[in-house]
């Protein structure tokens, strides 16, 4: 196959300089809604400020460049170990560029890489062999802050009155916001996966952060949960960087995935307002980004 | 907006309270999680002997940190290869996992400006109030903006903590801050928790 290494260094510049347009237009929204003067409208603006700077300049968004995630979807017959070398390559490139800070430390000897590449976990990928000819990569950068008040809960969930069932999640997805307050780098992003086992449940509030803010669920019940847990957490008043004001999130993305019988698990990823995600889509015509 | 220029005085700290925004100048040291720990684990508690240069890096910080300010920062830096180093993006990172360290810290060094994201708890408030210090909060993920107000990379101690966990010794300019816990005892973040907790507790009809 064509070695790719170029585009994918390209993938990972883009996601960590250039803002999704979804986003940045929520942010926008975000501060027409706070009071001018406001340290929520002060904090929204200068982050307004650095996202047009650092699409300019082509310098990271935010300093914690996070852990690359890779969501490859590949066409039958690809070799996967091939596409991983030269995602490899591509990350260790991107950080001597610096578009990526080195965040790889191996937790023995506290040693940081410097290259971003740390055995079988970092760069993290998930494969997926589809029907499509395409191959389809969707990367993620998330943050260690925002990753540190990431949470799952196992249900019934007594402390909160919180029951094997959408009311629970609810309650739990308000107590996860809650309990972040600003240290996440709100207004963030909720992922909540419904279901799964632990593993699975954190895997599945990622993916499904790769929705647009603007979507809606497919799922009727879960696009009425997910308005009701987005007005309700803005109401906590944490506002941005928690300096009070009145978005906390930006918006909440809920997947339901089967459970063991025994097993009831909510599990939240919270991404920071920097929430960058980008997808390369390569076909017979090269590759394509958005 | 108000201007300050560091090493900064008692008079200047006290001056300052919660919500205020300041622009802040001079010398600063970034020191994130391996720094908290080293410094107190060497030279405050003193569970470990001073080793390698140790003891040198100290001596040279001190006078740095008498009056000066410590930024939560693991910056992307560029001239890595050559030494002749530049701040690519240099936001803040989350503060509370210091909280342990960090009034032991402030009260060793006489730190007035600890600089971070998402607040700190009693501990450092109780030593803001005693140094007397501020906590001085960044806008996390700014990286790029804030990069612009750092002019100059005096030095670097500790690279061997990794590039996010070493010791930059840096010049700015202009430094955009809010103040959110003063050394009045008042802390922004306090009272945000405390307004959330009713209304989370009315929504979810605890209490």
């Amino acid at each position: 196959m064509e070695d790719l290494t170029v585009s994918f260094l390209e993938l990972v510049r883009f996601a960590s300089t250039d803002l999704p347009p979804d986003v940045e237009g929520a942010l926008k929204s975000a501060l027409d809604e706070e009071k001018a003067g406001s340290a929520a409208a002060g904090a929204l603006e200068t982050i307004l400020r650095n996202v047009a700077m650092a699409r300019e300049k082509s310098t990271p968004i935010c300093q914690d460049t996070g852990t690359p995630l890779f969501f490859i979807k590949h066409p039958v017959g690809m070799s996967t170990k091939v596409i991983a070398g030269q995602i490899r390559d591509a990350v260790a490139q991107a950080t001597k560029s610096t578009y990526l800070r080195p965040n790889a430390v191996d937790s023995v000897t506290g040693k940081n890489t410097g290259n971003n590449l740390g055995g079988a976990f970092l760069p993290t990928m998930h494969f997926e062999e589809h029907d499509s000819k395409d191959l389809v990569v969707d990367l993620m950068l998330k943050g260690g802050g925002s990753e540190n008040v990431g949470t799952q809960y196992s249900m019934p969930y007594a402390a909160l009155k919180a029951g094997r069932d959408l009311e629970g999640v609810y309650r739990v997805a308000l107590d996860a916001v809650f309990k972040a307050q600003g240290k996440g780098c709100a207004p963030g992003v909720l992922g909540i996966a419904i279901g799964a086992d632990r593993s699975s449940g954190y895997l599945g509030s990622k993916e499904v952060l790769l929705r647009k803010l603007d979507d809606t669920n497919p799922v009727p019940e879960l696009a009425e949960l997910e308005e009701r847990i987005f007005k309700d957490a803005n109401r906590l008043s944490i506002g941005p960087m928690g300096f009070g004001g009145k978005t906390t999130v930006l918006g909440v993305k809920i997947a339901s995935l089967h459970r063991h019988p025994a097993s009831f698990f909510v599990t939240v990823s919270y991404m920071c307002w920097a929430c960058r995600r980008r997808r390369m889509v390569v076909s017979d015509n090269g590759p394509v980004f958005s | 907006m108000q201007k300050l220029t560091m090493p900064l005085s008692d008079d200047d700290v006290r001056s300052l309270n919660v919500g205020d925004t300041i622009a802040l100048s001079g010398i600063m040291l970034t020191g994130r999680d391996a720094v908290h720990k080293w410094m107190i684990d060497t030279f405050i508690r003193k569970t470990r002997e001073p080793a390698g240069d140790d003891q040198e890096v100290y001596d040279t910080i001190k006078p740095l940190l008498d009056g000066g300010a410590i930024y939560h920062c693991g910056p992307v830096v560029a001239g890595l290869d050559t030494g002749d180093y530049s701040f690519v993006a240099a936001g803040p990172t989350t503060s509370i996992r210091e909280e342990p360290y960090q009034g032991e810290v402030m009260e060793h060094f006489n730190i007035k400006g600890v600089i971070g994201k998402g607040g700190m708890g009693p501990k450092t408030l109780a030593a803001c109030a005693e140094v007397p210090g501020l906590y001085l909060h960044a806008i996390g993920g700014a990286a790029t903006l804030i990069a612009e107000s750092v002019t100059r990379v005096v030095g670097v101690h500790k690279l061997d903590f990794g590039v996010p966990e070493a010791i930059w010794v840096i010049e700015v300019k202009d430094f955009p801050l809010v103040v959110t816990m003063d050394a009045h005892g008042n802390s922004l973040h306090v009272g945000v928790e405390d307004e959330s907790k009713e209304v989370f507790d009315s929504l979810l009809q605890l209490s």
